[in-house]
């Protein structure tokens, strides 16, 4: 199967690969996988006071198209504040990377994962404003 | 001859349904199985019997594939108890369960660069192994106690570490080459 110029971009050069501090307070991380190919994808952000999303990073383990998504949905997010980033719908990053339905998964797994991520920053930044309520 | 399409596989090859299954008699009631459909038998009849005899011989196919291969007889036994394993549209995993699925990838891609690769391979594989073997224990346990959430657990990371396997098998025929 043929991938699209923009799957393959994404895949030769994958942007913001690596790891953020997962135990850095303004650090969300988001960990999902899909048993059906065995991918395993971790997505991580760092989000500001302001909650702007600064930095993005993942890592996945899987095929082209789940790279890709991967790697496009950390350059989507990067200047978006959270309320903006949990619009992104699978359907934005197949479209954008052209995928054909068997890969539709794929992006499926990259939403998966922002949304994940933003629901551990969240938690986080609940735990914090909490603990700092109980101590004040 | 007949070969009833509705019936579960099971059922066609006269065995209980559970996941641990008599591995001879599936072979032999499969190759019965294969002599009554065999196409020479139906070379002279007429075209709709000969159809027929055609789609019941891939329906034996799909059958005993299922049943001969460990993983996919669980998944099989899941969906007669009506529970899907959603492989793709449910991506939550236990978080341990995915980070050690990172650590193996990472390892596997390491591999070939490692002092002996073949060791490497074969250090990730048998990790694999005994992990699988887990995964089956605690799948059959489950299916025991009738407790389908966990049978389905069970089963969705087996399937990681099945395709895992496969990947440690391509690393090492790259290796060989």
């Amino acid at each position: 199967m043929a991938y699209s110029d923009k799957v393959l971009d994404h895949y030769e050069n994958p942007r913001n690969v690596g790891v953020l501090d997962k135990d850095d307070p303004n650090v969300g991380t988001g960990m999902v996988g899909a048993p059906a190919c065995g991918d395993v994808m971790r997505l991580q952000i760092k989000v500001n006071d302001d909650g702007i999303i600064e930095d993005a990073k993942f890592k996945t383990y899987g095929c082209g198209s789940a790279i890709a998504s991967s790697s496009l949905v950390t350059e989507m997010v990067k200047g978006k504040t959270l309320e903006e980033v949990g619009e992104i719908r699978n359907k934005h990053i197949a479209d954008e990377l052209a995928l054909p339905p068997v890969k539709i998964h794929c992006s499926v797994l990259a939403e998966d994962a922002i949304a994940a991520a933003i629901a551990d920053i969240k938690a986080k930044r609940t735990e914090k404003d909490s603990s700092e309520a109980v101590a004040s | 001859m007949h070969v009833d399409f509705s019936k579960n596989y099971f059922d066609l090859f006269g065995l209980a349904e559970k996941f641990d299954i008599d591995n001879a008699q599936l072979v032999s009631r499969f190759q019965e199985l294969q002599k009554q459909l065999h196409p020479d038998k139906y070379a002279s009849k007429p075209d709709a019997e000969r159809r027929w005899s055609m789609q019941a011989a891939s329906f034996v196919n799909e059958a005993y594939q299922t049943l001969g291969d460990d993983l996919k007889r669980a998944i099989y036994l899941l969906t007669l108890q009506g529970v899907s394993i959603d492989e793709e549209t449910d991506t939550q995993m236990s978080p341990m369960f995915l980070m050690e699925q990172m650590e193996y990838r990472e390892a596997l891609e390491m591999a070939p660069d490692a002092s002996d690769p073949y060791q490497a391979l074969d250090a990730v594989r048998k990790n694999l192994k005994s992990a699988t073997s887990e995964q089956l224990a605690a799948f059959e346990n489950a299916c025991n106690q009738q407790s389908w959430d966990e049978a389905r657990t069970s089963v969705r990371q087996w399937q990681f570490l099945d395709k895992l396997k496969q990947e440690v098998r391509s690393a090492e025929e790259r290796l060989d080459e």
